[in-house]
């Protein structure tokens, strides 16, 4: 039985647990004198009592079984594949080919004795099924295959069970409780209370998941390269070393790569906040309805664009563009380069006008009219009440908003990627290229590697940078953000 | 000089030969398709305090906006009729909007400080309008402002410090010191004091008392005693109708319509 099957099994039993809980609770309603005795809840509320308590233990139960088995299974290959190999780099591959080859004899419905003994014999019935497998097996590995598939199954008739029977008690448990007096709504609502409270605790576990898989990886790489020499490192060199041999030295500085993506977030950022700035005054002070309600959305559309789209768009289009243009107006010379701070900034300046001018545009309508009102009523301008008490009032937000902003521009990475180039050095010219810390990352972790190297773990001190500097800035701004807030409350 | 004649210099200024400050002709405003007001003609006289009375929802606002075209800020507001100032017509294309708001000053209901010094509130008026030609002319003219609003004695030690940090009394003194720094020939005042505990309110009236002197005033409010306390001429509305207008006087003691009656009386409202 799939475990789709269970699921819809363990659905089927709430559905009719709903249904029989509802009718219970209404015949006993029904039969009672409203006069001595008032009903707590509604019917509608038994049953979906009823329905929780048949799905809700039941599908935790399974899943809870299903990982453990998972766990069970995976440490077993791993402790018989390690004990014919010792060095952990072949044994990493060879615990895959287990893997596959217990999905092999599961796919052509192998077990007990039908398993053949070598595994050039299974290699071959894989194959004439039409599944490859890899060629370096040995033959220690099929047995133990099918001993995980018995295993396996075992795990699942043992899940599957429990998990129906725990459908089947809970829907009889809330079955029998039902009673004229029992707080059915108020259970419901404390249901619903915590799997509103599990979902925002998912969004927080999932940070804190990151950070910490983030601050592993990253340790590991300080073990083996010196993070002054990381942090204050001016030269970026990683010398890929060829696959397995290792401790071939490379350089990880990381001021290189900072200085670039500080520098183009810079160049975007200029280009940016004044166009979205203005952008949003003019929405927020001057468009009327008719044009706001047009003119936004459409402003907004660029903000939906993906940014490799941006990334394609510069390298095809505008830095060529500006290479041709600077070409002409130097006689001849490009000054730009195709790729180039410039370029990039400009791009990523494009992204990010929606973003300015969405989140100025809230923090400037945002002050209340009774400001505006004040000042047209002494006889200013509108572009004097905007510049002398609207964007006084409104700094702060702005302020916040733009750090959002360049926090955006700092993690932004496919423009980049493609606009940026690759050379990491420190340099300021911006019709140049640089690289940013985002391309680093992915140029490291580009190929199929193994995350053991200082090469690739490197990636992972690069992402941790990354995300204590947007994160730091991120918090800044929701501070500036929301003691603006309390300023008109 | 006798005790008479000294009352009657206090008394109302009526000078019925002098020309109105302001005339409103067939003034009748809509927001969108929906008419707020309708046909009315009404005199603000200089140098008198004018109060608008009505039930709530009557278009006294809606009026007192239209004098200084504050209802263009509106959308989809529209102003028919004809509206002057010393016999211009403020409504003509030709007419600068930002001068006119210069020219008639509005105080509002609530309390609307900017989020800047005290100081910085009072002059930012005459600093846009280049009134002061010095430093110390425009602290002058802050100074003299706030004295006037009868705010000095509470502030002169703490100039810098926000004005929104103020009591909402000090806020709406505040507030009417910012109008009449840029030295408005008319100064219209929506409910004042609606916010105001009735200390408060009584500084505000003997305020607007003495401010009669240099200014046309113009106060929407919905307490009759206000009205029959600070003002001259009285106008009452009603469902967008100017009903009747008159002496204040007149208005309370001898009404000629019979809604007036009834509003002044308490029936409606
Ligand atoms: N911005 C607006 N948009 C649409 N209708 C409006 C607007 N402002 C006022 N009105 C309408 O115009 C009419 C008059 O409103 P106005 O604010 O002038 O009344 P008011 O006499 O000042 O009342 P109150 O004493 O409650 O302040 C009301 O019916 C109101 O609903
Ligand atoms: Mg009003």
């Amino acid at each position: 039985m799939s475990a789709g099957w269970v699921v819809a099994i363990v659905l089927a039993i709430g559905a009719l647990a709903y249904f029989f809980a509802a009718q219970r609770a209404r015949v006993q309603r029904d039969g009672t004198d409203r006069a001595k005795e008032v009903p707590h809840s509604l019917p509608t509320y038994h049953g979906w009592l009823a329905f929780i308590f048949a799905t809700v233990p039941a599908l935790l139960v399974y899943l809870v079984v299903s990982s453990v088995s998972a766990g069970l299974l995976d440490s077993r290959i791993r402790s018989e594949v390690t004990a014919h190999i010792a060095d952990p780099a072949a044994a990493s591959l060879s615990i895959g080919i287990v893997r596959n080859a217990s999905n092999a004899l599961t796919q052509l419905d192998l077990s007990g004795p039908n398993v053949p003994t070598s595994y050039a014999a299974l290699r071959d019935m894989a194959k004439s099924a039409g599944i490859t497998l890899a060629d370096s097996g040995e033959d220690y590995m099929v047995p133990l295959a099918a001993g995980v598939n018995a295993d396996a199954g075992v795990h699942k008739l043992i899940g599957q069970g429990l998990t129906l029977l725990l459908s089947l008690a809970g829907a009889a448990f809330a079955y029998s409780r039902i009673r004229l007096r029992l707080r059915a709504r108020n259970q419901v609502e404390r249901v619903v209370l915590c799997s509103l409270l599990g979902a925002s605790t998912v969004a927080i576990l999932t940070t804190v998941g990151i950070i910490l898989s983030m601050l592993g990886e990253t340790i590991h790489f300080f073990s083996e390269v010196d993070p002054l020499t990381f942090f204050f490192g001016t030269v970026w060199d990683p010398r890929f070393a060829a696959a397995g041999s290792s401790g071939s030295e490379g350089q990880f500085g990381l001021i290189p790569l900072l200085m670039g993506t500080l520098y183009i977030a810079l160049v975007s950022m200029l280009f940016a906040v004044p166009v979205g700035l203005m952008a949003a005054v003019y929405m927020g002070e001057y468009a009327s309805n008719r044009v706001r309600s047009t003119v936004k959305p459409l402003l907004e559309l660029l903000a939906g664009i993906p940014t490799i789209v941006y990334g394609i768009f510069a390298v095809v289009t505008l830095g060529p563009f500006f290479r041709d243009l600077s070409a002409a107006l130097a006689g001849g010379f490009s000054f730009i380069q195709a790729q180039s701070v410039f370029t990039a900034g400009i791009v990523m300046g494009v992204m990010l006008i929606p973003v300015v001018s969405s989140l100025s545009d809230d923090v400037i309508t945002a002050v209340p009219r009774a400001m505006r009102d004040g000042s047209l009523a002494l006889g200013a301008t509108r572009s004097e009440t905007i510049r002398k008490v609207i964007l006084p009032a409104a700094l702060p937000g702005i302020v916040g908003a733009l750090l959002l902003t360049a926090s955006r521009a700092i993690g932004e990475t496919m423009i980049v990627v493609l606009a940026a180039g690759v050379a990491a050095r420190i340099n300021f010219n911006p019709f140049e290229a640089m690289t940013t810390i985002t391309v680093k990352i992915v140029n490291q972790l580009t190929g199929d590697l193994e995350f053991n190297s200082p090469q690739t773990l490197v990636a992972f001190a690069l992402g941790l940078t990354l995300f204590t500097l947007t994160l730091g800035m991120n918090v800044y701004a929701l501070y500036i953000v929301r003691k603006y807030r309390e300023q008109y409350e | 000089m006798s005790l008479e004649s000294a009352a009657t210099i206090a008394a109302p200024v009526s000078r019925p030969n002098a020309p109105p400050k302001m005339q409103g002709e067939k003034v009748g405003v809509f927001y969108g398709e929906k008419q707020a007001l309708f046909d009315v003609d009404l005199k603000i006289e200089q140098f008198n305090v004018t109060s608008l009375i009505g039930p709530s929802g009557c278009g006294k606002s809606t009026f007192l906006r239209s004098l200084n075209r504050m209802n263009d800020t509106i959308d989809g507001c529209r102003v028919v009729g004809k509206i002057t100032l010393d016999h211009d017509d403020i409504y003509d294309p030709a007419i600068d909007v930002v001068e006119l708001r210069a020219r008639v000053g509005m105080v509002f209901q609530k309390p609307n400080p900017f989020p800047k010094s005290i100081y910085e509130n009072v002059a930012y008026g005459p600093k846009i309008h280049g009134i002061a030609r010095n430093k110390a002319d425009l602290d002058e003219i802050v100074h003299s402002s706030l004295r006037r609003a009868g705010l000095w004695n509470e502030v002169k030690d703490r100039l810098q410090e926000p004005g929104t940090g103020l009591s909402g009394g000090q806020q709406q003194r505040l507030c009417i010191a910012r109008a009449i720094a840029t030295k408005p020939e008319v100064l219209l005042m929506d409910e004042p004091c609606s916010a105001l505990d009735p200390i408060a309110t009584a500084v505000i009236e003997e305020l607007i008392d003495e401010l009669r002197e240099n200014f046309t005033i113009v106060i929407v409010t919905h307490s009759m005693q206000q009205a029959a306390r600070v003002s001259q001429k009285t106008a009452f509305f009603h469902l967008g109708k100017l009903i009747e207008e008159g002496k204040t006087e007149d208005i309370f003691t001898n009404p000629k319509n019979k809604q007036t009656q009834d509003y002044i009386t308490g029936r409606i409202g």
